[in-house]
């Protein structure tokens, strides 16, 4: 019963970091396939809110044939509610850098990028002395691996992976058809492995650890632990780390102001759940454990009875409609539709069924749209509308 | 020469002038202009060897990367939910009361712009706001008053 | 071989070639998918959605153009799934789109407009957003109306501009619900670097791009009493003009059309063929007077290689990307623009007509043709030489609202004077049919034989490659061309700008040492025209291809000089090539335009 599941905090992700020269050169002088197996066994999937396996991920490039590879770090934090990245780079920046020259070892890459949202500008200082220790050390134990840090400028939907690509080609951020896949075409047409900050930062809990002990946290199909950014009505908003699996009504226990009305699970482009689903909510990846499990970024927003689950929405579809590359369809078009459309609804310039049209429109989108911005939205729409239809309306 | 091109020359001497470089070369003359002209576009894509239009069209995809006149200091203010909830438009009132511009304008002497942002990721002390690359956070109207006034006084 | 796999679209089983995309498989099994964002000239966007397909096994639909096949795929084109999501989606298209259909020029030839009659698209439950948005027409171009109001975003028209024509006058800026096509800060398309080519007219599916059309002035003029209308036609409308009537591409309707045009009221149907034939006599001489100038006397001023100028496309592009090799152009006008000249002079003269009262149009492939004739070099004939231009798509419009019924006319032969051609003529409009012109007469003027190719078809400078070369050695030269024995005289033709371009750089580095390059703007040649009937894509590029080929072959006289009406002028009008006459009216200098 998730439901006496006891709430879990787990202290490895901002443990100190001290020896992550050691870390480092453990791990390069195992052999690939070896720390690909740990990976897999450890079970970890990607911190940015997808969810891929980790260790499959670092496979498929390790694979690829290609004299050159890339290694990035997805440091572009832009959804609504997640800031967990940004603490992790200030903090315990060896982690996430030690990590990805991990990766470069196993893939075969000698390059790795961290691609910071140009909000976090000012994190740039501190991380490029970091990187400057780092690739110093690299070349005292003669490892061929070097970072760069590239900026991004606004716009959210670099963190999409191959808008990211297209982005530090010096293109417009917008998505690419997939196939072909990170793995066998990334950046600059060749072999990437593209990884969260956050995901970067467990493969050095797990190499420094080992698996199991990775493994033992969590549930089945979600194991491990993972960062919470916590924000909204909360009397204690900040970055924790959790073990996964946990229900909602726990969480709620535990970081809401005792009127919590509904959790908005992995940022605008996640699902918001209603108190009456608090206990039968857990947070982790599919696989339904005693009720609905939701994935996430880490992003729980928390709002109490003196919301409007109106303005909610409709600040989320401002930011959709905003943030769309706007190169397709569904998604460019869809958006301002949803905004336009419950805004009509809202104003009695169209009647309540048109809520249900508009449902049905995001079910085009999450079908057709080209990438997992237009496709999520349907998530926040279709949740927020069956579940407050009434606030939409009067 | 126009010190714009000389930027220009240098910021592509710095990064290279494959069309990877596009990015860092704009950001560098935003860092430094606040804005891309019109001829610093031109002058971009002179050195890179890139179409001006394609130039412009990257250029307007990213909304750090303003295309019109902007002031030294650019505040941009997180307009996304938590910022929203917890009292933006407070502050934003605030501003536009000290500056005596409404959003998307620049003051007379050319100091501040105002314009709005999506989630900065500070919602655990929202409201937020960037003053060029700097932070602010938990701002109250009385907050933002001194904050501005600092700047005021820097001139 | 490339490997074969099984497939499965809609319950049929199939054998395919791996890599083969969804849409293609489909197409072959004779399974249509609707497209927007495609097309056959250009890389793959994915971007309009129109083309999702269901894959069983999967949650989310998926873009047929976009996406190869694999192994054991069971694909449905037309679940209830996919029919609902592709009505949404050209539902939110038009939402979009500034739907006045009947006062659209594509009204009736719009690829959005078919969709949503196809899908009965009957209801507007969206919202429009059209009347939120503050959309720009943009009409300062000659040649090209823009209308924002109309775009449906599927870049068809920026991949064209860049991949067939590497101009980038048109990109994507903004993002989100901002996004649109504009040009650098929005400027007017008149005003960048626009070639006028007209290419993003081809391939824009809606109404959104449209040449700008003088179909109502020419009408007027011939309503006018006053007036002398003169109108000549070029090469590739004979070939394209039939599909926009009736007929399959690649069927020439040469003596149909003049009788149209006759019908419609002009008052002299001659040939810009004619104006072909006189411009190998020009440039064929300059080239010859280029060589001698640079080997026997050796000048340091003369420039090679030497440059056609006939395509006014190709004339703007090297006056916007390469101005320091503007000497290396020919001087000659393009033929509309000689043609242009000599109706006012020559034939005004010939027909004691005052040059004031003649109206002289002209029917061209070529959207760029009419920002030609509105160049203020145009006026040597001391008025303005070439008055309308109209596209072929504007012809067959102007013959439909006459009533004619096109399939049943007989052939007219042209009007007298300016109305002969040569196969060298209507070669013109073919990719390399300059080049082959100018090789007939200029190789018999030098040697006094037929060129070496069999039947006088100079096959390498034929085909839809995109740089094409051939070697012409010249052996036992007559006399006065001694100095050219054993010269292998270089040529090169480039179609496309994105080629011109390629040519133009292997100039720059001094790879390549060509004397003579032909140079179109447009794929396949003005055939493949920015004003030519829509579609255009490769297989019909190909047929209009054969059909000039085939107009040649069939000609009595296939060598420009051979044309008795160009015999004719000399004698009565120009006295020779580059005489003095001819200078004056025929040849003009163009100037640099920035490149940015």
């Amino acid at each position: 019963m998730t439901t006496n599941y006891l709430l879990k905090r787990v202290d490895f992700i901002f443990k100190n970091e001290n020896d992550w020269e050691v870390i480092l050169s453990k791990s390069i002088n195992r052999a690939p396939q070896e720390l690909i197996n740990e990976l897999i066994s450890s079970e970890l999937k990607g911190r940015g809110g997808a969810g891929f396996p980790t260790g499959l991920k670092w496979k498929l490039s390790a694979e690829a044939v290609n004299a050159i590879k890339y290694v990035i770090c997805n440091a572009d934090e832009g959804e609504p509610g997640t800031f967990k990245d940004r603490e992790i780079l200030s903090r315990v920046p060896f982690k996430v850098l030690t990590a990805m020259a991990v990766c470069g070892h196993v893939i075969g890459a000698k390059e790795g990028y961290i691609y910071l949202r140009g909000e976090y500008h000012f994190l740039r200082p501190e991380l490029n002395k970091a990187i400057v220790e780092f690739e110093y050390y690299c070349k005292e134990i003669k490892f061929d691996f070097s970072i760069k840090i590239f900026m991004g400028s606004g716009a959210y939907i670099c963190g999409e992976e191959t808008a990211l690509f297209e982005s530090m080609e010096g293109k417009r951020g917008e998505p690419r058809n997939k196939p072909p896949f990170p793995s066998t075409s990334g950046y600059m047409g060749k072999p990437t492995v593209i990884n969260n900050v956050e995901t970067l930062a467990h493969t050095f809990t797990i190499f420094k650890y080992g698996a199991k002990r990775f493994y033992d946290l969590g549930v089945q199909y979600s194991r491990g632990s993972k960062l919470f950014s916590v924000s909204g009505d909360t009397p204690k908003p900040g970055i924790y780390e959790l073990e996964l699996g946990m229900s909602l009504e726990d969480f709620v226990e535990e970081f809401g102001d005792g009127d919590t009305k509904a959790v908005q699970v992995g940022g605008a482009s996640g699902f918001l759940v209603p108190r009456k689903r608090f206990h039968e909510t857990a947070i982790g990846f599919q696989g339904k454990l005693t009720g609905i499990s939701l994935p996430t970024g880490g992003s729980m927003m928390l709002f109490n009875s003196s919301r409007s689950m109106f303005n909610v929405l409709d600040n989320y579809l401002e930011f959709f409609r905003e943030e769309s590359c706007g190169q397709c369809t569904p998604c460019r078009v869809g958006c301002q539709q949803l905004l336009k459309g419950i805004k009509a609804v809202k104003r009695g310039e169209k009647n309540a069924q048109y809520l249900d049209k508009l449902l049905r429109l995001t079910e085009t989108m999450q079908y057709t749209a080209k990438c997992g911005l237009g496709q999520s939205v349907a998530n926040s729409f279709s949740s927020i509308v069956e579940n407050f239809r009434e606030e939409m309306i009067y | 020469m126009n010190p714009v091109t000389d930027l220009i020359k240098n910021l592509a001497d710095e990064y290279g002038r494959e069309r990877q470089h596009l990015l860092p070369i704009l950001q560098g003359v935003v860092e430094q202009e606040k804005y891309l002209s019109e001829f610093s576009m031109v002058e971009i894509a002179r050195e890179l060897d890139l179409p001006a239009s394609e130039v412009y069209g990257t250029a307007t995809f990213y909304s750090f990367l303003e295309y019109k006149k902007m002031g030294r200091y650019i505040i941009r203010i997180c307009k996304t939910i938590t910022c929203s909830m917890k009292g933006k438009n407070q502050v934003l009132l605030a501003i536009e009361d000290m500056l005596k511009i409404s959003l998307g304008e620049t003051t007379p002497d050319g100091n501040f712009s105002l314009l709005q942002t999506n989630c900065l990721g500070f919602c655990h002390k929202a409201p937020a706001m960037l003053i060029n690359n700097e932070v602010y956070t938990e701002l109250t109207p009385e907050k933002v008053r001194d904050i501005l006034s600092s700047y005021m006084k820097k001139q | 071989m490339a490997k074969k796999i099984k497939i499965s679209i809609n319950g049929v089983s199939v054998e395919i070639d791996q890599d083969t995309t969804i849409l293609d498989a489909a197409r072959q099994t004779g399974v249509i998918i609707p497209t927007l964002c495609y097309h056959k000239d250009l890389c793959v966007a994915g971007n309009c959605r129109v083309c999702i397909v269901e894959i069983m096994g999967q949650k989310r639909l998926t873009a047929a153009c976009a996406t190869p096949c694999e192994e054991g795929m069971d694909i449905l084109t037309n679940s209830l799934k996919v029919r609902n999501s592709r009505k949404h989606i050209i539902e939110l298209l038009l939402s979009e789109h500034n739907a006045d259909c009947t006062r659209c020029y594509k009204n009736g030839n719009c690829e959005l407009q078919k969709l949503a009659s196809e899908y009965k698209i009957m209801t507007q439950d969206f919202i429009r957003l059209v009347p939120f948005k503050n959309y720009t027409i943009d009409q300062f171009s000659p040649s090209i109306i823009k209308d924002d109001s109309k775009c449906i975003r599927c870049q068809r028209c920026v991949r064209t501009c860049a991949e067939l024509q590497g101009v980038n006058a048109l990109t994507v800026a903004h993002k989100g619900d901002q996004m649109k096509i504009t040009t650098f800060f929005e400027k007017a398309m008149n005003d960048v670097v626009c070639t006028n080519c007209g290419q993003c007219i081809n391939h824009c599916p809606t109404g959104a791009l449209v040449e700008k059309n003088y179909i109502e002035e020419v009408w007027d003029a011939i309503a006018d009493k006053t007036k002398h209308v003169i109108v000549q036609t070029a090469p590739a409308v004979r070939v394209g003009l039939g599909e926009e009537l009736g007929f399959g591409p690649g069927v020439r309707v040469t003596g149909k059309m003049v009788a149209a045009l006759k019908r419609l009221g002009f008052d002299a149907v001659m040939d810009t063929d004619f104006t072909a034939d006189l411009t190998i006599m020009e440039e064929g001489t300059e080239l010859l007077t280029r060589l001698k100038r640079k080997m026997v006397d050796h000048d340091p001023d003369v420039k090679f290689p030497m440059a056609t100028s006939c395509s006014p496309g190709w004339i703007k592009y090297i006056e916007h990307m390469y101005p320091d090799y503007l000497d290396h152009l020919s001087t000659c006008k393009s033929p509309q623009q000689m043609f242009g000249a000599l109706a006012k002079t020559y034939y005004a003269k010939a027909r004691n007509l005052d040059p004031e009262t003649i109206v002289s149009v002209s029917i061209m492939p070529c959207t760029a043709k009419k920002f030609e004739a509105n160049r203020p070099e145009m006026h040597d004939s001391g008025y303005r030489d070439v008055d309308y231009v109209l596209t072929t798509r504007e012809l067959a419009i102007m013959i439909k609202q006459a009533g004619i019924d096109f399939m049943r006319l007989d052939d007219v032969h042209y009007d007298r004077l300016m109305g002969e051609s040569t196969g060298a003529g209507v070669i013109f409009g073919a990719t390399g049919g300059v080049m082959e012109a100018a090789l007939r007469t200029a190789y018999e003027l030098v040697t006094g034989r037929d060129v070496p190719f069999d039947n006088l078809n100079i096959t390498p400078v034929r085909g839809m490659e995109g740089v094409k070369e051939a070697t012409v050695k010249i052996e036992n030269p007559l006399k006065e061309w001694a100095f050219l024995e054993g010269v292998e005289l270089k040529c090169a033709v480039a179609h496309g700008l994105v080629n011109a371009h390629k040519v133009m750089e292997s100039i720059r580095s001094g790879e390549s040492n060509y004397q003579f390059i032909e140079f179109m703007a447009c794929p396949g040649g003005c055939l493949g025209g920015g004003g030519q009937p829509i579609p255009t894509n490769p297989e019909i590029r190909r047929k209009r291809a054969e059909a000039i080929y085939a107009e040649d072959e069939g000609m009595p006289l296939r060598k420009s000089h051979q044309n008795p009406e160009i015999i004719k002028i000399y004698k009565d009008f120009l006295d020779h090539p580059l005489s003095e006459k001819s200078h004056h009216l025929l040849h003009t200098h163009y100037s640099p335009r920035d490149r940015f």
